[in-house]
């Protein structure tokens, strides 16, 4: 089993990845090389067992919906690369 | 002649200034000075802040001064006690950088939960330690910042990613600092580095502030010469937080370790899969006189089965990428970081990202990434999620029948400096033993039982079940009662 360049690619451009072609040529070898060595659960027969997505146990994590103090908008600003009119900058979302 | 400061414990550093044998002003100097002579080779730190660290200790020894003068001794635990925090969690005004070039510039506006409880109890952070980028390494090796050396010896890793605590501490820099496991970036580097570190139990010290790397896996623990003083700071970092609706709203245990420890009738299970072929033998070798020890002190030693072991490497290496592949959208050149100006937002991402993320982490988001896609999700996620059970299932049915796990925290000690850079997957086998810990949410305690032949440090892992955190103590506690390993002090060659 080895990615092809094109699966690689299509990987990079949901997670949003501007990759190089020296990278792209790695990546098709090296996250072939760990998807290989994770095909092993594939022999083991899990029907009926469930899937765990936190190891704690039930609880109620619920809570009043009510407003608290925030940190202040320019400090959170701060951090940002571009700002105006108190908000953060971004270029186009559409062509 | 008396004990210079730096190599003092906790409890000494504290004791002397409450009766005014030193300041604070003296201790945090001594570390600073210690930093200043020993980083150059070590490279512990990405971030340090030595006059903000020096005024917070003046400040505590105006309050040490007047609770004398007025016998008035009710004083936070930690007054003026000198700490680093790795990289990876935040403190308010200071840089937080998670090993990464795209958070190079970003001031955190606010400090971790279990930060905050340290500050309060008068703890002064004098640093920022190196972490591999986003916590993604077992070598400290993939920080943007340059790796950390070992202090036993600095052409090997000081293991990861909590390598520049683990380090930090081993090398009397600090005499404790702060590190995240997220699949045994605690216990490995510990280990490592021949110094003592907990992991606790998932949901036991809030994340708040703890960058998310894989948010059902992340813990945030410490890093400490002795067990003594890993438990006396775990307390005050543990207990539920709103901000985390992940901490479980349990009592913390007092823990009180000041007298000799009995162990007489704990079980102790050694898991068989742990002792395999492959292994150093003289981490095997150490590990089993240790466990030698514990039984020489009462403890019942029985052999256990973690059947599900071996999987736990692959589950692993498909959970954890596939949340931070998740967890990592959020560096995207909009609310901080670097931005790559582009003409459009995608492209800006694209670019952003590509530029920002170092090889480790790009490749952990592929995985995660593909992990998830459609066509594949059941596959592999799916399929790790339903393994990951049965991990669990392995440690709750070993929890009948024993108290407390003993066993290697790595296969090896410290390796080379680029010994595993080109090949990922045989770094990721060094986590071999630490993974299944937090797949299971269960606590890992990590401490120094021995030397191998080239005199690298060799730590014992102890796991437990959840929120049993003060069992692991108490049965390192008689270990340490009764050895000196933990008091070993690199010469930093």
């Amino acid at each position: 089993m080895k990615l092809t360049l094109e699966e690689v690619e299509h990987i990079a451009d949901l997670a949003r990845l501007c990759l190089t072609d020296e990278e792209k040529e790695q990546y098709c070898y090296q996250l072939s090389a760990i998807l290989e060595y994770a095909t092993r659960l594939q022999t083991l027969d899990t029907s009926g067992i469930p899937p765990t997505s936190s190891v704690l146990p039930e609880h109620a994590a619920l809570r009043e919906d009510v407003s608290g103090q925030s940190l202040p908008v320019d400090v959170i600003l701060s951090n940002a690369p571009s700002i105006e009119k108190n908000q953060f900058r971004i270029p186009p979302v559409f062509e | 002649m008396t004990k210079p400061l730096i190599f003092m414990t906790i409890n000494e550093m504290i004791a002397g200034m409450r009766s005014g044998s030193f300041s604070s002003r003296e201790l945090v100097a001594a570390c600073l000075d210690r930093i200043q002579d020993a980083d150059p080779r070590l490279h512990a730190f990405i971030t340090l802040a030595p006059e903000q660290a020096l005024e917070q200790a003046d400040n505590a020894d105006a309050i040490y001064a007047k609770a004398r003068k007025t016998g008035q001794m009710e004083i936070p635990a930690l007054l003026g006690l000198p700490i680093a925090v790795k990289d990876l969690i935040t403190v308010a005004g200071m840089r937080c950088t998670c090993g990464s070039k795209i958070l190079d510039n970003f001031i955190s506006p606010f400090s971790a939960t279990a930060v905050q409880h340290l500050l309060d109890a008068g703890a002064i952070v004098v640093g920022k330690t190196n972490t591999d980028e986003f916590a993604m390494g077992s070598s400290t090796e993939t920080s943007a910042y340059g790796p950390t050396f070992n202090p036993w010896d600095v052409s090997r890793v000081p293991g990861g990613s909590s390598g520049g605590s683990a380090a930090a501490v081993a090398a009397r820099m600090v005499p404790a600092a702060l590190g995240s496991d997220t699949g045994g970036s605690i216990r490995q580097p510990a280990s490592f580095c021949g110094v003592t570190g907990i992991k606790p139990t998932y949901g036991r010290v809030s994340r708040y502030g703890l960058v998310a790397y894989g948010s059902s896996l992340d813990t945030m623990g410490v890093f400490t010469h002795t067990v003594e003083e890993a438990a006396f700071l775990f307390e005050i970092m543990a207990g539920y937080d709103p901000r985390d609706a992940t901490t479980m709203n349990v009592p913390v245990p007092q823990i009180n370790l000041t007298s000799d420890q009995d162990i007489k009738g704990l079980r102790i299970g050694v898991p068989k899969e742990y002792f395999i072929e492959g292994i150093q033998a003289e981490v095997g070798q150490r590990v089993k006189e240790a466990i030698e020890v514990l039984h020489s002190l009462g403890a019942e030693v029985v052999e256990i089965s973690l059947p599900h072991t071996e999987y736990a490497l692959p589950v692993y290496y498909l959970i954890a990428p596939a949340e931070a592949s998740a967890n990592l959208a959020r560096y995207d050149g909009v609310r901080f970081g670097p931005r790559e100006e582009e003409d459009q937002l995608i492209k800006m991402y694209r670019s952003s990202r590509g530029e920002g993320f170092g090889p480790e982490v790009k490749r952990r988001i592929m995985l995660g990434t593909y992990a998830l896609s459609a066509g594949y999700y059941d596959a592999y996620y799916g399929q790790a999620q339903k393994v990951r059970t049965l991990i669990k299932r392995d440690f709750e049915e070993a929890f009948e029948k024993v108290d407390v796990i003993a066993c290697p925290v790595a296969p090896s000690t410290a390796f080379k400096q680029g010994e595993h850079t080109g090949d990922p997957l045989a770094m990721y086998l060094e986590d071999v033993f630490t993974l299944p810990a937090n797949l299971a949410g269960v606590p890992g305690l990590a401490f120094p039982v021995g030397f191998d032949n080239a005199h690298m440090p060799v730590g014992i892992q102890l796991m437990g079940s959840h929120f049993k955190e003060d069992i692991l103590f108490k049965a390192a506690s008689a270990y340490q009662h009764v050895t000196g390993w933990h008091k070993e002090i690199p010469s930093i060659s």
